[in-house]
């Protein structure tokens, strides 16, 4: 039973389909099954991140359906949509000196009417957020003051607090170091909630994802399991790049070795 | 924990702005004694105490230094909440109320109807023509503003900018061709002041204020989202455009009321969020109760410097306003 359906999907920005070939999405179809970690691979440019906004209600598609639990997303509010997926962005609210816990409580506001206050639940709700992400005793901190891996395990604890059937990130590891890029996918993976997250580092994906899309020009090239997936013609092709590929030693899921030499 | 701190600090600042809202009346150019000054407010509000002061200090106790003093409250109040949502929805530090366009087009009002139509309905002439000039400045901000049914906020302060350039133009260029007597009273009300304030005219700005600040704390959460940023705010299930929208329209509305009675009186909107923020922290449910009573606080101390530092003559207050908050910025700029 698939959570996610992004159905025949064709975006383009601005709707200037005839200009602007970088970030086109064109019939793009993918699914994320409930607990399944999907990953979404691709160049720059490729559409990855437009195929994210629509999947998260941000950017409506041209043609094509955006469904959640059998439901046309664009048929239904979006506090309904926020309701169920959460997002992990590269956007941090870094001025006016927000607190961490503050950042954090911002993820219960699709469950809030105007004038609700929070309640013991949502303030329990934080702290379980902070706890997941180690992040438990900084609720008093300035989110400015953190470091790149704070704030996005702050993010990611904000959308926990939004308690989701799915979660999206948008290139979860950028910026962090190679402790906190496995630190955070370990802890998403083991959330079991369908997550569907772009990503850059090829080897973390075919480390942590069930199954990968590989996006080329907006269109869904493959998919398949990692093992399936990554091999060295699709490097090749998609990336234009020459690789080895063999057997993780100890885990055994596809590991890529660039080729440097000219 | 931090409740009760935040809780014992609205306490402590109420309680600041009663005690200034009674010692301001004070003062001014004719000096009235506190104890006369209380004794006056008892007999006149809860009807107790013997008459024991001249007519005259009645007159300017109760007929011009209260209503003065409450106009003065309920703008700096205003402005403050302003500012600071202004600030999130954009996301920009240095949003000012009169930023939106309301102000210029205020201001135009003002002078076409003192040079050429006069008081025609005596002391309200002015005020409405501000107003209805600060309503068709909203409309044309919101009309050039908008496009593909989107608004961004930065299109939104950069057309308000615009169009305020253009409006001062017109209303420069009329004052410049205009008689120079008229020129010299819209000046007085360009460049802020408390000066007309009377009892029947508060009604208006403070219901607009205790509306104003209603309608904000319920929006308080939209508001935080936005602060985070765009994107953020619509997987959090808000509709951005829509709440950008209801910001702008209920702050617009309430700058073209505030500034129509006390003119443009600047950096209250501007300063006084960046204080509240230090004190209370940017979440707007706390935000904004502290940032109101700020600026009224504020704003009734900066009168009374207005009304006393050239007595008799009054200071325009936007003059002490934009004096106390340019050095305000350039001390809080050296200590970061």
């Amino acid at each position: 039973m698939p959570t996610l359906d992004l159905h025949h999907l064709a975006w383009s920005p601005l709707g200037h389909s005839h200009c602007h070939h970088q970030f086109q999405l064109r019939d793009a179809s993918l699914q994320v099954g409930a607990g399944e970690f999907v990953g979404l691979i691709g160049p720059n440019g490729s559409g990855k991140t437009s195929l994210l906004r629509c999947a998260y209600r941000f950017s409506k598609p041209e043609q094509g359906e955006v469904r959640f639990d059998h439901q046309n997303v664009w048929k239904q509010p979006s506090r309904w949509c926020a309701q169920r997926i959460a997002v992990v962005l590269q956007e941090f609210p870094d001025a006016f000196g927000l607190r961490v816990d503050e950042v954090v409580a911002m993820g219960r506001t699709p469950h809030k009417g105007l004038f609700d206050g929070d309640t013991q639940h949502d303030r329990q709700l934080v702290q379980q957020a902070l706890d997941s992400v180690g992040l438990l005793g900084f609720e008093d901190h300035a989110f400015a003051t953190l470091s790149g891996g704070e704030k996005q395990r702050v993010i990611l604890a904000r959308a926990l607090a939004q308690q989701p059937q799915l979660l999206i990130l948008d290139e979860p590891t950028n910026h962090l170091d190679p402790r906190y890029q496995l630190e955070l996918l370990k802890l998403v993976k083991r959330l079991q909630i369908g997550t569907l997250a772009s990503i850059h580092d090829l080897n973390l994906a075919a480390a942590f994802c069930d199954r990968l899309y590989v996006i080329n020009h907006g269109r869904i090239i493959t998919s398949g399991t990692p093992h399936e997936v990554l091999t060295t013609e699709l490097l090749r092709e998609v990336f234009g790049v020459e690789a080895l590929i063999d057997a993780h030693p100890l885990s055994g899921y596809p590991r890529i070795t660039w080729i440097t030499q000219p | 924990m931090i409740e009760r701190r935040y809780a014992l600090l609205l306490i402590a600042l109420g309680a600041l702005l009663l005690v200034s809202c009674v010692v301001s009346l004070g003062f001014g150019p004719a000096r009235v004694p506190l104890e006369v000054v209380w004794r006056i407010l008892l007999h006149k509000a809860v009807g107790i105490g013997e008459v024991s002061w001249s007519a005259g200090q009645e007159h300017i106790v109760w007929l011009i230094r209260v209503p003065r003093m409450l106009l003065g409250a309920l703008v700096g109040a205003g402005l403050a909440l302003i500012g600071a949502v202004l600030q999130a929805v954009t996301r920009n530090p240095l949003a000012d109320p009169h930023l939106l366009g309301v102000t210029s087009g205020a201001t135009l009002g003002a002078v076409i109807v003192v040079l050429h139509v006069g008081q025609v309905i005596g002391l309200l002439t002015l005020p409405l023509a501000a107003f209805i000039g600060a309503l068709l400045s909203m409309l044309v901000v919101l009309a050039v503003a908008s496009r593909n049914g989107r608004l961004e906020s930065d299109r939104l302060l950069l057309c308000g900018v615009a169009v305020s350039f253009v409006m001062m133009a017109v209303a420069n260029l009329l004052l410049f061709m205009g008689d120079h007597r008229a020129a010299s009273a819209v000046m007085f009300w360009m460049l802020g002041g408390l000066g007309l304030a009377r009892w029947e005219l508060l009604a208006i700005p403070s219901a607009t204020v205790l509306l104003g600040l209603l309608l904000l704390l319920g929006m308080a959460r939209p508001l935080n989202a936005l602060m985070a940023g765009e994107q953020t705010a619509v997987t959090l299930g808000l509709n951005a455009r829509n709440v950008r929208l209801k910001v702008f329209l209920i702050t617009s509305l309430m700058t073209g009321v505030l500034v129509s009675i006390s003119g443009s009186i600047g950096f209250v909107g501007l300063m006084v969020p960046h204080i509240a923020r230090r004190l209370v922290g940017a979440e707007h449910r706390r935000l904004l109760p502290a940032c109101g009573l700020l600026g009224s606080l504020f704003l009734v101390w900066v009168d009374v410097a207005a009304r006393t530092l050239i007595a008799p003559e009054d200071l325009p207050i936007g003059v002490a306003t934009a004096a106390i908050g340019g050095l305000f910025f350039i001390g809080l700029m050296r200590k970061r």
